[in-house]
């Protein structure tokens, strides 16, 4: 796994994969998640965020978490290009088992195919799944 | 190999936190390097010293503190997390003005950096959760 590392001003530059699986708001996790996410910006490292299965509802236009009486968080995934992780994946199956097309998303994103994402996920020197 | 754990689950409810301890143990005792246990989301569950479950039931929070010990484990709990959970050490405590703190032996609360520092030094980052 390391060949693929870089050296950049003495420090290490790996590729991270943080790999969102979860509805936004019904556990924890998306919202820890990206925490993690925001955090991984100050190292300087090569970063990416996929989106499968549920974790496409992270994405979704429109959240209104008024009567859930939590924090919408979902302009952090607005803010993160600010962050400069821009390399944002979302599984074209997961996608449309859900009724979603990229309109319905909030950020940018790659929208690729299970086999792709897979391919994308070999490459990656750490993936840390939420 | 230097190895880094992520333990994403409190303890009894999942077995996340079993297996963790149980590969945690086994790599050292073959001589890999352990190089920090990192503790979010519910796993930050596993650092309470006011843990006590029943005689002929394994204790979770001991045995993770036992084997810091034996082997100067890095055990890690995130802050943020934590705060939301009701873990704190003295010093969190006060700063808090909380009456009581309860983080067991062997463990430290610090920040997120540490985990991603983690992936970063680590030949392998193993996660455990669901």
């Amino acid at each position: 796994m390391s060949d693929e590392m870089d050296m950049e001003e003495g420090g290490v530059v790996k590729q991270f994969m943080f790999v969102n699986r979860k509805a936004p708001y019904g556990t924890i996790y998306a919202l820890e998640g990206l925490e993690v996410v925001l955090i991984s910006a100050a190292f300087e490292q090569d970063v990416s965020m996929a989106f499968i299965d549920d974790g496409v509802y992270e994405l979704k236009k429109g959240q209104d978490t008024k009567e859930l009486g939590q924090k919408n968080f979902s302009p952090t995934y607005r803010a993160l290009e600010g962050y400069d992780i821009e390399k944002l994946y979302v599984e074209r199956e997961s996608m449309e088992a859900r009724g979603l097309t990229e309109d319905d998303l909030l950020v940018d994103v790659v929208v690729m195919d299970r086999a792709e994402l897979a391919a994308k996920m070999a490459e990656q020197d750490v993936l840390i799944s939420f | 190999m230097k190895i880094g754990v992520l333990v994403n689950e409190g303890p009894y409810t999942h077995e996340a936190s079993d297996s963790a301890y149980n590969f945690t143990k086994a790599a050292l005792e073959k001589g890999h390097e352990i190089y920090r246990v990192f503790f979010y989301h519910d796993g930050v569950n596993n650092s309470t010293r006011l843990t006590e479950p029943p005689r002929d039931d394994r204790h979770i929070v001991n045995r993770w503190s036992e084997l810091a010990k034996q082997y100067s484990l890095d055990l890690v709990v995130c802050i943020a997390a934590a705060q939301r959970r009701g873990i704190m050490d003295e010093n969190e405590a006060k700063r808090q003005g909380k009456d009581a703190h309860n983080i067991a032996e062997g463990f430290r609360i610090s920040g997120l950096g540490q985990l991603v520092e983690a992936g970063i030094q680590c030949d392998r980052l193993v996660t455990f959760g669901d």
